[in-house]
């Protein structure tokens, strides 16, 4: 689209929702009165100023775009279609000297009012100009819909969407979704399983604003991606198990509560935007880039309700230990994300025990069941502790690594009760194993992670898939805006 | 609005790879195995060398050789140097995963 070219002589543009276009629209009149040559330019009331006969409108912003209008009122001179000069605001002094008319404003109220921001450079407005001018740099294919085509239909038909409704993702939303970072639109954020396809930024703010998510969750988003393409992660085999988990989303750091993301009450289930828009983009990246779709590579039997989403914030201000991202090598106040492979969650019920012993060993007695109370290390487990059980490792002064410790002591178990055929039950130990005290889940695991609440002497398991080298290992990254 | 911001409007971007699969032709199925190699990749999960076993036996009644191939970890694709020397070593390969 090119440029509208200006009429020679003076140029004014303004707005009625200006305390300085209001004061001026006088002065405009006694400008045009005078036989100057001006136009006037209108960003959002054709009528305004009615002073003056023959006001242009550009509501559309053609020319306030095209001409970098910033403030308003702005005064340009115009000679054969090119711009000699500018002046922006009102000052009488500088009026009189550009329009050349001496006397002019005589009886204007005030000397001096600073303009306005142009309706042009409206933060609301950039990303549909963009689009509308022809700004956009966006590579990606352009699906135009028929007229009489239902947007939201023509999601579902296109197979874009995990089964709930989307976000049509129209230019002016994905240009509005790739200010929310500092990375170029063409840079590649992940090479994503299972087709192995070169994500850039563009395509996942697509992905992004399908799933409802904000311009400022977009940082998370595009790490929790990067942290689920790696070789420890493993996407692919987590996508290709028959098994149940998905990717669970955990966030550190100032950006948890910058964004508006709930570490307390329900934060395991629905109700908070960033919470279960931050997860479900990252899913939608890996169906509609990675190509990953139930039924072809995702081979789950069941799957879980956490594939469509499973991402939250970790509680760092009433967790009497160190957040989970500091635990895992990143300093204090780094925002992060930690990525690792669960589905739940499931419940750990005590509510008389006082004393961390007791505590400890009553979660290490749910946890033992993950699987199957007869397998180990096959398994993984994530544990979300509550508040109100925190509180009674607080009291008794125990740090994680005392809880990680106690608890891996319970979950040190006698191999003899876990062999096949034990208990009438054919699943179970290999009996070469018998004899043995091995621990039911692999090192490091399970990950604690404060978070819940208020009420409810609760905590969660968030049940894991195949650790170690062989499944999945948990990744945390750094938030790089 | 004006018609070019709604037309706009109407406009989506692909979320997708925008991969269509590039078409390539199989190979004409032989009309006999005789002679030829057949390719069984074991993807290393328990049991499956019974299975692979049974087949092998199978496959060698119709007068295929066999070469047993096996995934370093079932949860994780085959590694592209593994996938290359099927190719150089077998004329034949059954696609096929059992759970």
């Amino acid at each position: 689209m090119t440029s509208p070219t200006l009429p020679d002589g003076l140029v004014a543009v303004v707005k009625r929702d200006c305390h300085t276009c209001v004061l001026i629209a006088p002065i405009l009149a006694e400008l045009a009165d005078s036989g100057a040559d001006l136009a006037v330019y209108t960003q959002d009331d054709p009528a305004f100023p009615s002073q003056v006969p023959g006001v242009i409108d550009d509501t559309d912003l053609d020319v306030s775009y095209h001409h970098d209008i910033e403030t308003v009122p702005s005064l340009l001179r115009v000679k054969n279609g090119s711009e000699t000069g500018r002046i922006v605001g009102w000052s009488r002094d500088q009026w009189r000297e550009f329009t050349g008319v001496e006397d002019l404003a005589a009886d204007a109220e005030t000397d001096f009012s600073p303009g306005c921001g142009s309706l042009s450079v409206d933060p609301s407005m950039t990303a549909l100009l963009a689009v509308r001018f022809g700004g956009s740099s966006l590579a990606s294919r352009r699906v135009e819909l028929a007229m009489l085509e239902d947007e939201m239909e023509a999601m579902f038909d296109r197979d874009w969407s995990d089964g709930l409704p989307l976000v049509p993702p129209t230019q002016r939303r994905v240009m509005a979704m790739l200010d929310g970072t500092e990375r170029e639109p063409s840079d590649i954020v992940a090479t994503v399983p299972p087709d192995l396809t070169e994500a850039s930024v563009e395509k996942v703010a697509i992905n992004a604003v399908m799933a409802g998510a904000r311009p400022e969750y977009f940082p998370v988003i595009l790490t929790a991606l990067e942290a689920v393409c790696t070789d420890e992660f493993n996407m692919h085999g987590l996508l290709a198990t028959t098994y149940f988990s998905g990717p669970v989303v955990v966030v550190n750091g100032p950006i948890a509560k910058a964004i508006g993301m709930n570490s307390g009450g329900n934060c395991l289930g629905q109700g908070n935007r960033a919470n279960m828009t931050i997860g479900r983009a990252l899913q939608l990246v890996v169906r509609n880039i990675g190509g990953g779709r139930p039924g072809g590579v995702d081979r789950s039997a069941f799957g879980s309700p956490g594939k469509l989403s499973f991402c939250f914030a970790e509680d760092e201000d009433g967790s009497p230990w160190e957040p989970l991202s500091v635990e895992r090598g990143l300093a204090p106040g780094t925002s992060a994300v930690t990525v690792f492979a669960g589905h739940g969650p499931s419940a750990i019920v005590d509510q008389l025990s006082r004393q961390p012993e007791s505590l400890v060993a009553s979660m290490a007695s749910v946890m033992v069941k993950t699987g199957n109370p007869k397998l180990l290390r096959g398994f993984d487990a994530s544990l979300v502790i509550g508040p109100e059980h925190s509180r009674i490792f607080r009291e008794a002064g125990w740090d994680k690594a005392r809880v990680k410790a106690e608890l891996g002591e319970h979950l040190t178990l006698n191999t003899d009760a876990m062999l096949r055929g034990v208990d009438g039950i054919d699943e179970g130990l290999p009996a070469a194993l018998a004899g043995q005290r091995l621990p039911k889940f692999g090192k490091g695991m399970p990950l604690i992670i404060h978070a819940g609440g208020g009420a409810g002497m609760f905590s969660a398991i968030i049940e894991g898939w195949v650790g170690g080298p062989m499944g999945s290992i948990p990744v945390t990254r750094e938030v790089r805006p | 609005m004006t018609d070019t911001a709604i037309s706009a409007e109407r406009i989506m971007l692909d979320p997708t790879n925008e991969s269509a699969p590039a078409h390539r032709e199989r190979n004409t199925r032989p009309h006999s195995l005789d002679g030829l190699t057949v390719g069984l990749l074991d993807i290393s999960k328990p049991r499956g060398n019974v299975f692979l076993d049974r087949l092998q036996q199978l496959l060698g009644e119709h007068g295929a050789s066999v070469n047993r191939y096996a995934k370093p970890t079932f949860t994780k694709p085959a590694p592209a140097d593994l996938r290359h020397q099927i190719s150089q070593e077998c004329q034949v390969v059954i696609e096929a995963l059992a759970d």
